[in-house]
């Protein structure tokens, strides 16, 4: 079971904090991630890939669920 | 093409068309200026009566243009709003006192600098300073909290606007004031300043490039992804520069256009720019180009930048080339206290807010 972090509605850059005080709370756990702009999936993905962490993007009617993972 | 190549790419082409703009007739050191030409723009409208400082800069209506059509194109144009509008409209208030104490906002400081401006490496140290405060109210969790989808309607708004100050611009009525004199009457001509200002508008939205997010990245995650796009700004507005502007080249402080060398002010100013960019979450021209794709919060925020701009230059807090004012510099001090203050109670607010829903939550 993966830990939502719901970052939709949140200007920048607070979809990047949030899901890096997650990670730095779990590490090793699964986030689901949702946002609901493309600039949040870019940054979250360039943060969580410097990470190491694998990043799976599905869209949904303009939501974004991202998958984040070790 | 990696990433950082094409961030500094994208800020490459707004460097160059800044020293291009320059060359072709617009104020010195002034390619692209946004608080200087919303001030501009505030100023023809009527707000202001500060008789050198008035045109429609096309320049405007080319970025949001520009970002409007690309985003709409891309899929990124999406209408949302209601996070904090009142106090996005006073920290865009604030951002542009402390941008017209400096005399520039942060990307005018860059061009400044890539033409041997001195001053506005004080700035520079300044900006820097106030984003690193405003990232340590990030770091305690401050948020001006969530938006939510609006009307539609809305985020035609920004586009029409442009279109009004296109037809002003162009028919100019006689309630519309143009400066005879002064940095107002200095500009390149409309059709050319349209078309770059879109073609910047269209390399912002896409590169997503903030002044303030550069900074912010490095010091928040040790990211350096935006900073180069203002190494890009940079580095090709110098080239620019000297291939195009070489006669007004002139490294050092003194006799700079449109600048002052009051160091304490320029630092100042732009700290409390660093401080309401980092706090709004973007810079001006980022906050242009979002109210530009369908982000109302972006919209006010620009507002508040167009009345500050009119209340900087009827009370007399904007600087000119002798210095600082008293007024201004009382100004900047009041803002950097309220802003700060505001914050702090921002903070405190959503941390009680955070700790009644973890009782909740273990209740």
């Amino acid at each position: 079971m993966a830990s939502i972090v719901d970052a939709r509605g949140r200007s920048c850059p607070e979809p990047v904090i949030m899901i890096k005080t997650a990670i730095d709370k779990e590490p090793n756990e699964v986030f689901q991630v949702l946002v609901d702009t493309y600039v949040a999936v870019e940054n979250i993905a360039r943060f969580v890939k410097g990470k190491g962490y694998n990043i799976i993007v599905t869209e949904n009617n303009g939501e974004f669920s991202l998958e984040i993972k070790k | 093409m990696g990433d950082k190549r094409k961030m500094f790419i994208y800020g490459g082409i707004i460097g160059i068309i800044g020293a291009v703009l320059m060359k072709l007739g617009n104020p010195g050191n002034m390619g692209i200026c946004i608080a200087c030409f919303w001030r501009d723009i505030a100023g023809a409208l009527g707000l202001h009566r500060a008789e050198v400082v008035q045109y429609i800069r096309p320049e405007i209506i080319g970025i949001i243009f520009g970002s409007f059509i690309i985003s709409y194109m891309t899929g990124d144009f999406k209408v949302k709003g209601g996070s904090s509008p009142l106090i996005r409209f006073v920290l865009g208030f604030f951002l542009m006192i402390g941008a017209l104490v400096f005399l520039g906002c942060p990307l005018r400081m860059i061009l400044r600098l890539a033409n041997g401006d001195l001053n506005a490496l004080v700035g520079l140290a300044g900006y820097v300073a106030g984003v690193f405060v405003g990232v340590l109210f990030l770091k305690k969790g401050y948020s001006l909290g969530r938006n939510i989808d609006q009307p539609k309607i809305a985020g035609y708004i920004y586009p029409i606007f442009a279109i009004v100050l296109l037809i002003f611009l162009v028919i100019k009525p006689a309630f519309i004031l143009f400066s005879k004199e002064g940095p107002g009457s200095m500009a390149a001509p409309i059709l050319i300043s349209l078309v770059l200002g879109g073609i910047v508008g269209i390399a912002l939205q896409r590169s997503r490039i903030c002044t303030a997010g550069g900074f912010r990245d490095v010091f928040l995650i040790k990211d350096y992804h935006f900073l180069w796009g203002l190494i890009g700004i940079f580095i090709f507005g110098l080239v620019g520069n000297l291939v195009l502007n070489f006669s007004s080249f002139k490294l050092g402080f003194e006799v700079q256009p449109v600048a002052h060398t009051n160091h304490l002010w320029n630092f100042l100013g732009m700290t409390l720019v660093g401080l309401c960019s980092v706090l709004l979450g973007g810079c001006p021209i980022r906050q242009t180009v979002l109210a530009s794709q369908g982000d109302s919060d972006a919209g006010i925020t620009v507002f508040g930048l167009i009345i500050g701009a009119a209340f900087a230059h009827n009370f007399g807090l904007a600087s000119s080339a002798k210095g600082a004012t008293q007024n201004g510099k009382i100004a900047v001090i009041i803002g950097i206290v309220f802003v700060l203050a505001l914050a702090y109670g921002i903070l405190l607010g959503n941390r009680s807010k955070t700790e009644s829903k973890e009782v909740v939550n273990n209740g």
